[in-house]
C-alpha cells in the first residue's frame, strides 16, 4: 500500500497497463507535451514516446473515431476527454460505433476502448462544464460505465477497464483528483467491473451514492448516528453493469433506501436504482425509496446558486430522516 | 425472488413452534397460497401457507424441530436463484420496537399524506371519519391524534409490514399506523404482536382450578399425606397457553356482567323449518346467536370496541370469535364480517371452522382479529354462565341451554323455550346500560327471528 492522490493512482494505472501491454496507447487533447489538462498523463510521453501518447487536434469526434478504429484493428486505446462535457461532440462515435460495432458485425469487431476524463459538478464551471454525463451513456446497451470514488478504485477499475474487451466510459471528477488514499502497488491489483462496495455498515437505511455524493453521505451518516439512525452506504462504483445484488442485499437488511445523485433527478440513476429495488425487494421495504437529486435546472455559475443546485448535506439528511420516519 | 418461510407467531404467548410435517418436498414447485407445512403451536396445529411462489429450495427445520418464532424454517425461490445468503443466515426473531422508538401516544400527529407540503396548514383538508371512530379519553394528546378508521377501504401499510403481519397472523386493519400519513410500518406490526394476547374464550366446560385457598391460620397445617391418590398431568401446550393468557384478561380487565332471558320458541321453530329444507346447511343455535350478535353490534358500535389506553377503538366490522371446545382445551376461530353474511353462510363457515379447529387445520389468520366473541355451552345443559373476555375485544357473550320452562303468557301458565344470555363487558370501554341495550336488541332479533333472514 502507498498513500497517493486519485490523480496519481490513475497515472499509475495507465503506466502499469502500458508497460504490461504494448497495445495500450493514449490519445487526446494535451495529453502529451502538456501532460494532461489535469496532469493525469504526467510523465507518460517521456516514458512511452509520441507513438503511444498522442496529442490530437481539438476535435472529439475525430480522435474518438480514430480510437474506435484502432480498437477494431486490435489496439487498446485510452482516449482522454479533457472534460466529459466535450464527449457530446463524440456521442455519435461512442453510441453508434463503439457501442454497437460488436453486435452489428456479428461478433467480428470487439471495441476494447476506454474513454476517460473528469465529469460531474465541480467548482463554478457553469452550465456547460458541470454535467453528470454518465446519464448519457449508461442508457446505451454495449457500453460499460464506471464512476470510481476513491484512489484505490480509480486504479483498480481503470486497469480492469483497459483489460476489458468492451468500450468502457470511465468518468472521473475534478473535485476528487487531489483526494488521497491508500492504493495497492501490486501491478496485478484490479477491481472487477460491476462490483459495488459497502463503504459504511449500518442497520436502519441503505444510502446508494457515488463520487462526491458518497463522501457527503458519509459525513451525513456520522451526524445522523448522533440521532440514532444507523446508515449503510453502498457505492456502486460501476453504473453499468450495476451490482444489484449488493444493493438489494443491503436493502433487505435495512428495509429502507435513499439514492443520491448530483445530477438532475428526472430519469436519472436514482430512478433506475429505485425501480430495481421496488421490483426485486418490494416485500422488504418499510418505506418508499427516496431520491435525493440535483435540481432540474442547468448548473448556475453563481456560487450560492450552485450550492442550491446540488444535493446539500441538509437535503441528504432530510431524505434519510424521511424514510426513517 | 426469495421468500423466507418463517415460524409464525400465532399468539403472544407463543415463543416456539414445532414443525409437524412438510406437505411439500425440497425441489417441489410452490404457488403463493399453497399449504406447505403443518406447525404445532401452543394453541393448535396450523397450516402454513406460502407467501411467495417458486420452488421450495430448502427446508431448514425438519419434522419434530422446535423453532423459535420468527426463525427461518424454509426458503422458497426461483430454481436458479442463489439462496446461500438467506439459507445460511436465519433472521433474528422479530424483536420489540427499536430502543429509541417513541411511544405511540407521544409521537407528533403525522401530516396527512395527501396534503402537498407547500400548502399552508389551514388550507389542507382532512376527511374525518363520519362515525365515532375515536372517543377521546383524556386531554389534548388523545384528541389530537386521529385514530385510523379500521374499516373503510384499503389499509396503508408498507410492504414489509404486510409481509410480517401476514406471517404472524396480525390483522392490519386493527393495527395503528405511526408512519408518515398513518402508514402501518414494521414497528407497528411488531408492537401489535407484543400487545396483550388474544386469550381463548370463556371457561368453556372446564372446571377451573382454584388456587389453594388456605386461610391464614398457619399454625394449623395438615401434614402431607403421601398416600393421598393424585396424579400430576403435564400441561399440554394449549393448556399452558390458556393458563398464561387468562390472568392477563381477568386480572387487568374490569369485567361486568349483564344477563337476559330470551324466548326461543319462534327461533326454534324457524330453525326446524330451515333445517327441514333440502340442500340447505344445518343451522345451529350458535349460528343464530352469532348472526343476532353481529347485527346488534352494528347498531351498538360501542360494544364492538376495544380499550386502547388513550382511545377506544370502535370496529366497523363484526368479526366474531366462536369458542370451540377441544379435548385438550379450547380455541376461538374467527368468523369475519358476520354482520354482512347470510345465516346460511354463517352456518357453513362456522361448521368448517369448528371442524378444522378439531382437526388442527386452522390457518394462522383464522385465529386472530375477532372484535367480539360468542361462547355457547348450551349443549351441556347449562342454564347460564359468564365468560372471560378475550382482550383486546371488549365483550363476550355466554350462551346457556334452551330449556323448557313454565312461562306466563296472557295470564296462563304455558310451556316455553327459554335461553339465557350473559354478556361480559370491559368496563373501561363500555357501561351497563350500553350492554343492556345491546342485549335487548339481540333478544329482539332472536324473538323475532325472521329479522335474521332479511
Amino acid at each position: 500500500m502507498a498513500t497517493m492522490t486519485y490523480r496519481e493512482a490513475l497515472n499509475l494505472a495507465l503506466r502499469e497497463e502500458m508497460r504490461r501491454d504494448p497495445r495500450v496507447f493514449i490519445l487526446g487533447e494535451e495529453v502529451g507535451l502538456y501532460e494532461g489538462a489535469y496532469k493525469v498523463t504526467q510523465g507518460l510521453l517521456k516514458e512511452f514516446g509520441p507513438e503511444r501518447v498522442v496529442d490530437t487536434p481539438i476535435c472529439e469526434s475525430g480522435f474518438t473515431g480514430v480510437g474506435i478504429g484502432a480498437a477494431m484493428l486490435g489496439l487498446r486505446p485510452v482516449v482522454e476527454m479533457m472534460t466529459f462535457n466535450f464527449s457530446i461532440l463524440a456521442l455519435d462515435q461512442i453510441v453508434n460505433s463503439a457501442a454497437k460495432m460488436l453486435y452489428m458485425s456479428g461478433g467480428q469487431f470487439p471495441v476494447p476502448i476506454v474513454i476517460r476524463g473528469p465529469g460531474g459538478p465541480a467548482a463554478q464551471l457553469a452550465a456547460q462544464h458541470s454535467q453528470s454525463m454518465e446519464v448519457y451513456f449508461y442508457h446505451v446497451p454495449g457500453l460499460k460505465v464506471v464512476r470510481p470514488s476513491t484512489p484505490a478504485d480509480a486504479k483498480g477499475l481503470l486497469k480492469s477497464a483497459i483489460r476489458d474487451d468492451n468500450p468502457v466510459i470511465f468518468i472521473e471528477s475534478e473535485t476528487l483528483y487531489a483526494v488521497k488514499g491508500e492504493v495497492p502497488e501490486d501491478p496485478d491489483f484490479t477491481i472487477p467491473l460491476g462490483q459495488a462496495v459497502v463503504r459504511r455498515e449500518g442497520t436502519d437505511v441503505t444510502v446508494v451514492a457515488y463520487m462526491s455524493m458518497m463522501y457527503r453521505a458519509l459525513e451525513v451518516a456520522e451526524e445522523l448516528a448522533q440521532e440514532g439512525i444507523s446508515v449503510e452506504i453502498v457505492d456502486p462504483r460501476t453504473l453499468r453493469p450495476m451490482d444489484q445484488e449488493t444493493i438489494l442485499g443491503s436493502v433487505r437488511k435495512t428495509h429502507r433506501a435513499v439514492v443520491i445523485e448530483s445530477g438532475a433527478g428526472f430519469a436519472g440513476m436514482g430512478s433506475e436504482i429505485a425501480a430495481e429495488i421496488q421490483e426485486e425487494a418490494f416485500d422488504d421495504l418499510d418505506a418508499p425509496v427516496e431520491r435525493v437529486t440535483g435540481e432540474n435546472a442547468p448548473m448556475p455559475y453563481a456560487r450560492n446558486l450552485e450550492l442550491l443546485k446540488t444535493p446539500s448535506k441538509a437535503k441528504i439528511a432530510a431524505g434519510i430522516r424521511k424514510v426513517c420516519a | 425472488m426469495i421468500t423466507k418461510v418463517l415460524m409464525p407467531k400465532l399468539s403472544e404467548a407463543m415463543e416456539t413452534g414445532k414443525v409437524i410435517k412438510w406437505l411439500k418436498r425440497e425441489g417441489e414447485a410452490i404457488k403463493g397460497g399453497d399449504v406447505i407445512a403443518e406447525i404445532e403451536t401452543d394453541k393448535a396445529n396450523v397450516e402454513i401457507e406460502a407467501f411467495g411462489s417458486g420452488v421450495l429450495r430448502k427446508i431448514l427445520a425438519g419434522p419434530g424441530a422446535q423453532v423459535p418464532v420468527g426463525e427461518l424454517i424454509g426458503v422458497i425461490a426461483d430454481p436458479k436463484e442463489d439462496i446461500s445468503a438467506v439459507a445460511s443466515q436465519p433472521p433474528a426473531a422479530p424483536a420489540a420496537s427499536k430502543p429509541g422508538a417513541v411511544p405511540v401516544s407521544d409521537r407528533p400527529t403525522p401530516p396527512p399524506a395527501e396534503a402537498p407540503p407547500a400548502l399552508p396548514e389551514q388550507e389542507t383538508y382532512r376527511s374525518e371519519p363520519a362515525t365515532t371512530s375515536v372517543v377521546p379519553m383524556t386531554g389534548a394528546g388523545a384528541a389530537a391524534r386521529p385514530a385510523p378508521a379500521p374499516a373503510a377501504g384499503r389499509v396503508k401499510a408498507s410492504p414489509l409490514a404486510r409481509k410480517i403481519a401476514g406471517q404472524a397472523g396480525v390483522d392490519l386493519r386493527l393495527v395503528e399506523g405511526t408512519g408518515p400519513g398513518g402508514r402501518v410500518v414494521r414497528r407497528d406490526v411488531e408492537a401489535a404482536m407484543a400487545a396483550p394476547a388474544p386469550a381463548p374464550a370463556a371457561a368453556a366446560g372446564l372446571p377451573t382450578e382454584r388456587p389453594p385457598a388456605r386461610p391464614a391460620a398457619a399454625a394449623f397445617t395438615i401434614p402431607p399425606r403421601p398416600e393421598a391418590p393424585h396424579e400430576d398431568m403435564a400441561l399440554t401446550p394449549m393448556r399452558a397457553a390458556i393458563a398464561r393468557a387468562m390472568p392477563l384478561s381477568k386480572g387487568p380487565v374490569p369485567h361486568f356482567y349483564v344477563t337476559a332471558e330470551v324466548a326461543m320458541d319462534r327461533a326454534s321453530r324457524l330453525r326446524e323449518e330451515l333445517n327441514a329444507l333440502d340442500g340447505q346447511p344445518r343451522v345451529t343455535v350458535t349460528d343464530m346467536v352469532v348472526k343476532a350478535s353481529a347485527l346488534a353490534l352494528r347498531r351498538h358500535p360501542g360494544v364492538n370496541a376495544s380499550f386502547q389506553g388513550q382511545a377506544i377503538r370502535v370496529h366497523h366490522h363484526a368479526h366474531i370469535g366462536i369458542a370451540v371446545a377441544l379435548p385438550q382445551g379450547l380455541i376461538t376461530p374467527v368468523l369475519r364480517d358476520a354482520d354482512v353474511k347470510p345465516l346460511g353462510r354463517i352456518a357453513e363457515e362456522t361448521r368448517d371452522l369448528a371442524e378444522r379447529s378439531r382437526a388442527g387445520r386452522l390457518r394462522a389468520q383464522e385465529m386472530s382479529g375477532a372484535t367480539f366473541s360468542v361462547s355457547n355451552l348450551g349443549m351441556f345443559d347449562v342454564e347460564e354462565f359468564s365468560a372471560i373476555i378475550n382482550p383486546p375485544e371488549g365483550a363476550i357473550l355466554a350462551v346457556g341451554s334452551v330449556l323448557e320452562k313454565p312461562v306466563v303468557e296472557g295470564g296462563q301458565v304455558a310451556v316455553g323455550r327459554r335461553m339465557k344470555l350473559t354478556i361480559s363487558c370491559d368496563h373501561r370501554a363500555m357501561d351497563g346500560a350500553m350492554a343492556a341495550r345491546f342485549l335487548q336488541d339481540v333478544k329482539r332479533l332472536l324473538e323475532e327471528p325472521l329479522r335474521l333472514l332479511v
